[in-house]
């Protein structure tokens, strides 16, 4: 490895510390990886040049001072925010510098990247898939070593479904962790801003950083997340994991099952103890999730009215419009019981599932796990105009928005490529946890990728550039 | 259920969201098969279920009652698309302006 672009974050802070590089050659290494690759993939919308400062490569619905902030809208083309987030203000402070503004699905709408308005990111394991989303760059720029990490939102999977599908590690933190003032709102009950990540020791570091009371979102409880990388042991130690019979029915694909059975396998050798649990209002969980999410989408754009910032709402995009009519004929008069009234409460019953799964006082387990997704990445504009079939990507990640827990999802193996010249594509797997209980999903996550190293894979596209790089420079700018 | 091509104009007015007679049709057809799905709802028993709206569990939450920065006006007008005299110009709402 002689390339400092593929250090994670804690490597790269422990590097500049002994001066093995410089923070303006860690920025010249990354934005010279940029250069060669974003125009492949499509994964930023707008880079900064700078020279100070670790990068980080922030979704384009964080608000940013001074700097373009569009949600991958063209309503926002000519937004530049007088204000950062409480995200980036955090950072900030942490000597951590903005690389860049990162593609997503318009007002983070999607699951595939592809309704960003001005171009579909492309996913560096194979340039005719999609990343999913809708954190599509956020994940593609991590999974081709274009910053040291990202940050993505996630309304309903949208960290930690593009992390699996594009081979990295998105961590959505409880509902309430990390404040959300400054994150273009889509649905304000279940919106949360997480790091994308090549490690699960870089998402902790992250989460340390980002999270803690704000004053200024009032839904942000005063909980900061402390990280101590010395606590976490090797082996879990009889820890109790639940597998949800629910995440493995039909519509998943048999080869995305396969990794995952052995994913598990291998937490048993890492001594956890597996138990099947039964999560049984998850097949209700989407339906819940279609009226509650455009319900608040619909409330949430009306602010887009041309007069303060932004063009007029003819520059919304189809999934926007199509979400914003949804929701407003849910909330009309005459139908808000049978719509929002009721999806409300199939989400109390959604939320108590995990809360008995979990109950101590009744032998629960300590974390879920099971797939992110039902497939792995799938070809660019397949699902493009079935807003339905699009929806069920994310039937594995809503649930735990609605209940408003954590959860991760980190790399686990590949769906093998084929005869006909598929290449391989990521899978990840999803580890949930207890409402503010990131300790134990990390904890979990940290064993298994020590005993796996999943996390190292590169895609070919970025491993060709690096050596051809090393080449050339015969090691100069190597480490 | 469907949704009927005047129900999706009349929602679309609400929601002050123009759209082309394309948009119309396919939105009618497009949601029309999404409450199909959300039809399922139906079939959960939520007798005695108290809604769920938050999930943190945070009542009254306080804060000291003083005084802040805020945006200049400058500030405040930056993104504003037109703007007059210092202020927002919007379009008149009795009469064309």
């Amino acid at each position: 490895m002689n390339d400092i672009t593929t250090l994670t974050l804690t490597e790269t802070i422990e590097a500049i510390k002994q001066k093995k590089f410089s923070e303006e050659e860690l920025n010249k290494a990354y934005l010279k990886k940029i250069a060669i690759i974003n125009p492949k993939i499509n994964s930023f919308l707008k880079i900064q040049k700078n020279s100070r400062g670790i990068p980080a490569a922030i979704k384009d619905a964080i608000l940013t001072k001074g700097i373009k902030t569009t949600a991958g809208s063209k309503i926002l083309s000519n937004f530049v925010p007088p204000y950062n987030a409480t995200v980036i203000d955090k950072l900030l402070e942490q000597n951590i510098s903005v690389i860049g503004k990162t593609n997503c699905d318009e007002f983070a709408m999607g699951g595939s990247g592809e309704n960003s308005a001005f171009r579909p990111t492309k996913n560096p394991w194979d340039l005719n898939k999609v990343t999913g989303g809708s954190s599509s760059g956020s994940a593609a720029a991590i999974a081709a070593d274009l910053s040291v990490f990202s940050l993505g939102s996630d309304t309903g999977g949208s960290i930690r479904q593009p992390a699996s599908l594009c081979g990295v590690v998105g961590l959505k933190p409880t509902y309430g962790r990390v404040s959300r003032y400054g994150l273009i709102p889509m649905a304000s009950s279940l919106d949360q801003i997480g790091p994308i990540t090549k490690s699960v020791e870089d998402a902790a570091l992250v989460l340390d950083w980002i999270s803690g009371a704000d004053s200024l979102d009032a839904n942000c409880k005063d909980a900061k997340f402390s990280f101590t990388p010395s606590r976490w042991e090797p082996k879990l130690n009889g820890l109790k994991v639940g597998i949800p019979k629910e995440y493995f029915g039909e519509g998943l694909d048999p080869k995305v099952k396969a990794v995952i059975e052995e994913a598990i396998k291998k937490l048993e050798e890492l001594e956890a103890e597996i138990v099947e649990i039964s999560l049984p209002h998850s097949q209700y969980a989407l339906a819940a999730y279609y009226i509650i999410v455009p319900s608040e989408v619909s409330s949430n754009m009306g602010r887009f009215d041309g007069i303060r910032f932004g063009l007029g709402r003819e520059n919304l995009g189809q999934e926007v419009k199509r979400r914003i009519m949804l929701g407003t004929f849910a909330l009309s008069s005459g139908y808000y019981d049978d719509y929002y009234a009721k999806a409300a409460k199939v989400r109390t019953l959604v939320k108590q599932d995990f809360e008995k799964a979990f109950d101590p006082l009744a032998g629960g387990v300590d974390v879920i796990v099971g797939p992110v997704s039902p497939t792995t990445a799938w070809n660019l504009g397949e699902k493009i105009d079935d807003p339905l079939k699009m929806y069920l990507s994310d039937i594995y990640t809503i649930s735990a928005n609605l209940a408003g827990i954590p959860g991760i999802s980190l790399p686990c193996g590949f769906s093998p490529s084929t005869s006909s010249g598929q290449a391989r594509l990521p899978v990840g797997l999803q580890i949930l946890g207890k409402q503010w209980d990131e300790e134990t999903i990390l904890r979990v996550g940290f064993a298994y990728e020590q005993a796996t190293k999943w996390h190292l894979q590169e895609p070919e596209l970025v491993s060709r550039v690096e050596s051809q790089e090393s080449r050339q420079k015969g090691n100069k700018t190597g480490f | 259920m469907n949704l009927t091509l005047d129900q999706v104009k009349h929602v679309a007015k609400l929601a002050n969201l123009p759209l082309t007679p394309e948009e119309e049709e396919k939105y009618s057809e497009q949601l029309s098969k999404v409450l199909d799905y959300i039809e399922q709802l139906n079939s959960v028993d939520i007798t005695n279920v108290e809604p769920t709206f938050n999930v943190t569990g945070q009542v009254n939450v306080m804060r000291e009652d003083t005084t802040a920065g805020c945006f200049t006006q400058e500030e405040a007008l930056s993104n504003a698309p037109k703007k007059k005299d210092g202020m927002f110009e919007t379009k008149g709402v009795f009469e064309d302006e």
